[in-house]
């Protein structure tokens, strides 16, 4: 949730600091500016959404309990079933 | 192991959602995502000495995340996206009936990147990092992120394009019928 930044300009100004290249690789330039900056906006409404879904669903209790342990100062240990193992 | 200041400790846990939902990005599994966050606060609190209070918290973390996904990614050299759809998977809330289909369209557009245009393009544009702070979480020039978040867009861009373009055509220069006018 902190620092949304530079995304609402990010959307508009697509081409301004676009590398060359890039630009010139996409096919079917002409007609497309119109429908280009509708389809730029959803695709940041949708990595957004997406993205912001998950960040809803906001501390699993797996890690505020593996939090907890690590608090602890005898918790020095590892914690069962910790991860990245198996 | 230190002790972590209770300040700092809430804002860890304050930024484990953002962690989760990168995670999930680049991993393209929740459970591989959740034991990447896991492995990465386990890292963080043996490691808080080494963070340097009033820098960012959050790119710090975030190094971390990316450090142990790409280390772990090298060893096992496992690149198969969950196939249903990672961020499918940890849908609570449905977007609304009319742009469901859309949604599904993005989702797949978005796994077919190259997984470096689609770290820097969930960075800049849904974490909220900064061209520079994205670039310092990846190591590379800020250039080379601008170019990795552009690319990531046209494409993203070319493959939804095709999409709607197939939703808006009417049924297009097929059987139309000539204008009388322009008999020879």
């Amino acid at each position: 949730m902190s620092g949304k930044r530079n995304m609402t300009t990010e959307d508009e100004n697509e081409g301004r600091g676009a590398v060359p290249d890039a630009v010139a690789t996409t096919p079917q330039r002409m007609s497309a500016t119109a429908l280009d900056g509708d389809i730029q906006a959803k695709i940041g409404q949708h990595l957004r959404a997406m993205y912001d879904d998950v960040v809803r669903q906001g501390v699993p209790n797996r890690f505020l309990d593996l939090l907890s342990q690590l608090d602890q100062p005898s918790g020095a240990g590892k914690k069962p079933g910790g991860g990245a193992g198996s | 192991m230190s002790t972590v200041d209770p300040g700092l400790r809430d804002d860890i846990i304050a930024a484990i959602p953002n962690l989760r939902a990168f995670a999930i990005s680049l991993s393209g599994s929740v459970d591989k995502a959740d034991d990447l966050v896991q492995e990465t606060l386990l890292r963080a609190f043996a490691n808080i000495s080494s963070f340097n209070p009033g820098t960012n918290l959050s790119a710090w973390l975030f190094t971390i995340l990316r450090n142990l996904f790409r280390s772990e990614y090298r060893k096992r050299r496992r690149e198969v996206p969950d196939p249903d759809g990672a961020f499918a998977a940890t849908l609570t809330t449905s977007p609304d009936q009319n742009s469901h289909l859309d949604f599904e369209d993005f989702r797949a557009a978005l796994e077919r990147l190259p997984p470096d245009q689609r770290e820097a393009l969930v960075l800049v544009g849904a974490s909220g990092f900064s061209y520079e702070e994205a670039a310092d979480i990846c190591k590379c020039a800020v250039g080379t992120i601008k170019s990795r978040v552009n690319r990531a867009r046209n494409r993203l861009g070319e493959l939804l394009a095709l999409d709607s373009a197939e939703d808006l055509a009417p049924e297009k220069s097929v059987g139309i019928p000539v204008p009388a006018t322009e008999r020879l």
